[in-house]
């Protein structure tokens, strides 16, 4: 891979677009700002699509073991919800797809031919999760109960799939392979190899484990809320215990795959892990400075730890990690929205992860959830800051790629639209999503307190309070 | 076949799919908005719901399906069509959130006043939403798109004759379609006042979208004549009159309430339209401007497309043929149980 991107960028500003080259767009920031709002709000629906079927499907899976209608009305209830996100979702998801033409023409007219395979997979994976989740939900009490667990099965694997199909996408924009250039002209494309390019897979792997801690922590902070205000009965309980606990095993796994990621981030994309730590100038036995401020090329007001970031990128406290010098200030992403987002995501995900250490901990050694409600206040906060930690990731590694569409090969001001209106567009798609956002919680608030009947027959039983220790 | 025009013809497959599937989902839009208030509209309101729940969203796929392999198969294409018809296809992106989320949120959570607003929301988005792709394609088959980044005229290449002709026949098509498939669930629940009110719509809706569709040769003739050539010419005519011959067998089908084949004569009046448009501009992609062969992306790109479609196809097609078989023998559940009113039956029995 490096030693691909070396030709790749030196020939980078010779990269032409196929409709004709840049056009002048007065609205390059509205446009990557109404991207970045479509993207964003996209990108914490699609962990429920990931993450929650399974979710689901694991709590079904306990009402076919032992027979406890409370299971199965768990899995009604968070099915339903499923439905209204994924529906959300699909429309969201479909608004990307316009704004990827929409926006960013010379980008899809010049590489549409070597990325998009991948996204036609992904056509396939969602068209797999549409048809299985209309199946699953309208199928409860339709079908035999094990062919509609099993019918929740595809949906699993392909709102998986899907993710990493698009992740190959994003991964290869940060990572281009699968072509040549000649004389700024893309040729000879492999789209196998674009497929599957250097970031696919650590990419993924921290996405997928994210979506598995926004979906868990989330629905577990719904009845963390409740075991606040008193709802300690089994329903609760249960439906905290699932997901917390499969957001719990996750968070501790994820700081490792963190650190994979950021391993080749410094490897592939030298400049944006110096946009991460703000390191201006190309260091051996380079500090970590944690907080601060990046100001002329160097850190203020920081805490540097020394010779960490060294030791963290090459495993040796000696090492030389590049820093921002190394390209033009034209070639810079703005290091403060990227370090700020980075520092964001890491202490998120560092105080999940000891959220999570103390949940564990405490079942291991009690074979109990802890009582104290500050652990459910932490978890109540825990799933709005795994969201915030997920955008923040987002922001960290979409950011850190600028000024680059495609890195070093094609700049965001080459592939923009040369449309006007963006502004108007902006405006217009600020509103659509304030009103869908809205929407969305009421009707999430509204499944949430409709009484349980609606999910099992005689469930007010399951309302039983849990005996007093 | 050319490599390319082979994927050429997974783009019409798709929009195909999506004109017939996903039309007839947009087409109940013109019902509701229609229907009035009362317990009859509920029922009428209802019946399209329950028709649409499970399937609404699998149909809808058919678009992206096309965006992806338009992108894919032929990028210049689509990077020239977005960006020239920015406007057009913005609105409809619109038009598709709130279509999509105003029927989600309906049909999980919304009885009693809330469902006022989200009803007239998805009626609205149903029938601007065609309206507007409509008129895209109507921009595309007019020649009005210039290869280039928003290079044709924002304005004219959607509002002129062709796009209003064919965005008007999307609207028209998508309500016929709806009205025949719905009396068709109808009838297969037995439910004798509704399969009378589709009926009724579906005749009305039918007459419609032929007459538009005979009167847009005429608009065509005037604003864009290579199209019109290519229709009255030998391929595009024999399409042309297919869809003529199967839109009045349809008419005749509902007539006589023969509804199960009349559901397929609809969809083939609607479908051989189409493809009259694609022979008609054969072998241009963007008439005037660039050939399917000029526009097609590389041999190794378009070979990975159609395997990835073969591939995806062995998943696709007997999880939509299970899907279809479920909704048709009625093994799914009609609607959602409705939430928060314990004992409130829903309109329909």
């Amino acid at each position: 891979m490096t030693d691909l991107s070396a030709p790749l960028s030196a020939l980078a500003l010779q990269a032409a677009g196929a409709l004709g080259g840049p056009v002048d767009q007065d609205y390059l920031f509205q446009a990557r700002q109404m991207q970045a709002l479509s993207l964003g709000w996209h990108i914490i629906i699609v962990c429920f699509g990931v993450a929650f079927p399974a979710i689901v499907l694991f709590a079904e899976g306990m009402w076919l073991r032992t027979g406890d209608p409370l299971y199965r009305a768990l899995a009604r209830r968070w099915s339903k919800a499923m439905l209204v996100l994924f529906a959300v979702g699909v429309v969201s998801g479909t608004i990307l797809s316009f704004e990827l033409g929409l926006l960013w023409p010379e980008f899809m007219a010049t590489f549409g031919d070597v990325f998009g395979v991948a996204f036609a997979l992904e056509g396939f994976s969602f068209f797999t999760e549409a048809i299985f989740i209309a199946i699953y939900v309208y199928g409860w009490d339709r079908l035999p109960r094990v062919v509609h667990f099993l019918t929740g099965i595809p949906i699993v694997i392909a709102g998986v799939a899907g993710s990493l199909f698009v992740i190959s996408v994003n991964g290869w924009m940060n990572n281009p392979t699968g072509f040549d250039l000649v004389d700024g002209r893309v040729t000879d494309v492999r789209p196998l190899e674009a497929l599957f390019n250097g970031n696919l897979w650590y990419q993924f792997t921290h996405m997928w484990l994210a979506a598995f801690m926004v979906a868990g922590f989330s629905v577990a902070g719904v009845y963390a809320w409740a075991w606040l205000r008193g709802r300690r009965d089994r329903y609760h309980r249960a439906g905290f215990l699932i997901a917390f606990t499969v957001a719990a095993l996750v968070s501790p796994v994820q700081i490792l795959v963190g650190d994979w990621a950021a391993r080749q981030v410094a490897e592939n994309q030298p400049v944006k892990l110096a946009a991460f730590e703000g390191l201006g100038e190309t260091t051996s036995g380079a500090p970590l400075t944690v907080l601060g401020w990046y100001r002329d090329g160097e850190v203020v007001a920081g805490i540097p730890i020394p010779r960490l970031l060294s030791l963290l990128t090459e495993r040796d406290p000696d090492a030389v990690v590049q820093g921002l010098d190394v390209v033009p200030p034209e070639d810079r992403p703005p290091v403060n929205v990227v370090r700020l987002s980075f520092q964001t995501m890491v202490g998120i995900g560092t105080l999940l992860a000891l959220l999570s250490a103390v949940y564990l901990a405490t079942w291991w050694r009690r074979r109990r959830p802890p009582r104290s409600r500050w652990f459910y206040r932490s978890a109540v906060a825990a799933g709005p800051l795994a969201a915030v930690a997920l955008l923040s990731g987002w922001i960290t590694t979409e950011v850190g790629r600028q000024p680059w569409i495609v890195y070093e090969v094609m700049r965001v001001e080459e592939a923009v639209t040369g449309a006007g209106g963006i502004p108007v567009g902006y405006g217009m798609l600020v509103a659509v999503y304030a009103a869908l956002t809205v929407g969305a919680a009421w009707i999430l608030r509204r499944l949430a307190r409709s009484p349980l009947r609606d999910e099992v027959e005689g469930a007010e039983s399951l309302a039983r309070q849990e005996p007093a220790r | 076949m050319s490599l390319a025009e082979l994927v050429g013809a997974l783009l019409v497959l798709g929009l195909t799919a999506y004109a017939v599937l996903g039309g007839a989902d947009f087409g109940t839009g013109v019902w509701d908005l229609t229907a009035g208030r009362g317990p009859r509209a509920d029922r009428i309101r209802a019946q399209a719901e329950s028709s649409m729940g499970p399937v609404w969203e699998a149909n809808h796929v058919w678009l992206i399906f096309v965006l992806v392999v338009f992108w894919t198969g032929f990028p210049v294409a689509f990077g020239s069509v977005m960006s020239t018809l920015s406007v057009p296809l913005f609105l409809a992106a619109v038009g598709i959130i709130f279509r999509g989320s105003a029927f989600a949120f309906r049909g999980v959570a919304a009885s009693g006043r809330a469902r006022r607003p989200l009803d007239a929301l998805f009626a609205l988005s149903s029938i601007l939403t065609p309206f507007f792709m409509g008129a895209a394609i109507g921009g595309i088959a007019s020649g009005r798109v210039p290869v280039g980044n928003a290079a044709g005229d924002p304005v004219a290449s959607w509002l002129n004759p062709t796009s209003a002709i064919v965005g008007a026949i999307a609207v028209a098509t998508g309500a016929y379609l709806a009205a025949v498939y719905l009396a068709a669930d109808a009838a297969r629940a037995g439910r004798a006042d509704l399969v009378e009110a589709f009926r009724r719509r579906g005749l009305l809706s039918g007459a419609v979208a032929g007459a538009l569709a005979l009167g847009g040769l005429a608009v065509l003739r005037a604003d864009a004549r290579p199209l019109y050539d290519g229709l009255v010419g030998a391929p595009g005519l024999a399409l042309v009159a297919l869809s003529a011959a199967a839109g009045v067998a349809t008419l005749a089908l509902v007539w006589r309430r023969a509804f199960g084949p009349a559901r397929v004569g609809a969809a083939a009046a609607v479908a051989a339209v189409l493809w009259g448009w694609v022979v008609a501009q054969r072998p241009d992609l963007l008439p005037g401007e660039i050939t399917i062969e000029q526009a097609a992306a590389s041999r190794p790109t378009l070979v990975a497309v159609l395997v990835a479609f073969l591939a995806g196809a062995l998943v696709l097609v007997p999880s939509l043929a299970y899907l279809f078989r479920l909704v048709l023998r009625d093994r799914l559940q009609k609607e959602l149980p409705p939430l928060g009113e314990p004992g409130r039956g829903g309109p329909l029995p």
